[in-house]
């Protein structure tokens, strides 16, 4: 088998009203998440990850540090756009949360104002290339978390991400510019699609479904 | 990919936020919104030494702009309000203050090591631009065909270099006092200058140096950046070194 790119859930242009255009999509999408899919099948063979899944070698690369980081940067970056793409929808953002999500929101975060200033804040302060989460730790609990370049909560071994934000430039630059903390405001104001989390909080994480 | 300059333009305006981010003049942003009344020294921001359409074969002017005004900006500003109250290290130049970085109280030693990193590797980027490109001239080209293979092979494997930086980073050419050259890559906003290494010249390659004209293709801006090297300036630089005087 080999790995693929999933298909958007939505049009290109469907979330061009929520602050993300179509531009930004058929780039982010079509090229820069394309070329990871592409880098990884590349390394399917040489580093003998074949038939294993694609959150396991995650998980590998991630615990072999430095040797590791060819493959975590081309898997990482694949787990992490399965998951971006997933976590955003053209109904999505506002502040009525599904119940359950809210009630963990608040019993382990302080409640939805403070998890979007503490998520913000993470993927503001991620220097360079990297991603916020929304992460549930081994003992149950939420947290909100950043990794750099293409790590993930996975690969550092912190959790399992139910919610995350891109934070190359790549993600906002067409929209946003320079301006990182809007393009967070408005992920989580506006295309966060919280069904989705809650979703994935229930099942304990995203399965891909994707294996080399 | 191409774009044409039409389509640039409109694709910039249906963004729909370039207003928002050019009628803020007087903040900054990098990744962190800077504090509203940044303090204005000990380190400052030079204006580009030239327009900012200069280096037009390259990179476009609304890239060097926001570049410059915004990115670099920040920097600085975010820099000088980490050396606030910190008088011994606000009393260093920006190149002992890189060197010196575990002098640092820890709290604000990463954020001196991306703010003072990303001051210096811009200081030298907008310095060795704004030329005409071409074959290397003088000294500097001797080096390069003594040191690094000549400048074909040089520019394909700083090109290469470029392209391998995953994330975040820049390629460095590095320069000893004795005049030699070697090319090294380093992430996010570090520098040679950190291991008391001198940078002769370097490209960016931040997405934010190239997005807006190149997107996705880092290879073509890559490959382009040559037609706006300033080779002249570059043998200053060489020059420099070799007399133990270059700096930033």
């Amino acid at each position: 088998m080999a790995f693929t790119l999933p298909s958007l859930g939505y049009s290109t242009s469907a979330l061009a009203a929520n602050g993300m255009c179509q531009e930004t999509l058929e780039l982010h999408h079509g090229k820069h998440h394309n070329a990871y899919v592409t880098a990884l099948n590349g390394l399917i063979e040489s580093k003998g990850l074949a038939g294993k899944s694609l959150e396991t070698i995650v998980a590998e690369a991630g615990k072999a540090g430095a040797d590791g980081l060819p493959v975590l940067n081309q898997a990482g970056q694949h787990f992490n756009h399965v998951l971006f793409w997933q976590v955003m929808s053209p109904t999505g953002g506002g502040d009525k949360l599904p119940a359950k999500l809210a009630a963990k929101i608040d019993s382990d975060l302080g409640g939805l104002a403070a998890f979007k200033e503490a998520f913000k804040q993470a993927g503001v302060t991620q220097f360079g290339s990297g991603w916020a989460w929304l992460i549930l730790k081994a003992d149950g609990k939420l947290a909100v978390t950043k990794t750099a370049n293409g790590a993930n909560p996975l690969s550092t071994g912190e959790g399992t991400p139910i919610l995350g934000a891109d934070v190359w430039e790549h993600a906002y630059y067409l929209d946003f510019r320079n301006v990182r903390p809007n393009y967070l405001d408005n992920f989580l104001n506006k295309l966060v699609a919280w069904d989705v989390v809650e979703e994935l909080l229930e099942k304990g994480g995203l399965s891909t479904g994707q294996v080399a | 990919m191409p774009f044409t300059s039409n389509r640039r333009t409109l694709l910039l305006g249906a963004a729909g936020l370039s207003g928002a981010v050019m009628a803020a003049p007087r903040r900054v942003f990098a990744q962190a919104a800077a504090p509203t009344a940044a303090p204005t020294g000990p380190h400052s921001l030079a204006p580009l030494p030239y327009a900012a359409n200069a280096n037009e074969a390259a990179i476009d002017a609304m890239t060097m702009e926001i570049h410059h005004d915004r990115h670099h900006a920040a920097y600085v500003g975010n820099l000088n309000t980490l050396l606030q109250g910190q008088d011994a290290l606000a009393g260093l130049a920006l190149d002992d203050l890189l060197l010196n970085l575990s002098r640092a109280p820890e709290a604000i030693r990463t954020g001196l090591r991306n703010n003072a990193g990303g001051h210096a590797n811009h200081t030298m980027f907008w310095q060795i631009m704004g030329g005409q490109g071409g074959a290397p001239s003088g000294e500097v080209a001797e080096a390069i065909t003594r040191d690094l293979g000549g400048f074909d092979k040089f520019r394909q494997d700083f090109n290469g270099a470029g392209l391998r930086v995953f994330g975040s980073g820049w390629v460095f050419v590095t320069v000893t006092n004795a005049g030699q050259l070697a090319l090294v890559t380093r992430p996010n906003q570090d520098t040679p200058l950190m291991d008391g290494v001198r940078v002769l010249m370097g490209n960016d390659v931040w997405e934010h140096a190239y997005y807006l004209r190149y997107q996705n293709r880092r290879a073509d801006y890559l490959n382009a950046w040559w037609n706006v090297v300033n080779w002249a300036k570059i043998n200053e630089r060489y020059a420099a070194a070799k007399a133990g005087t270059l700096r930033i």
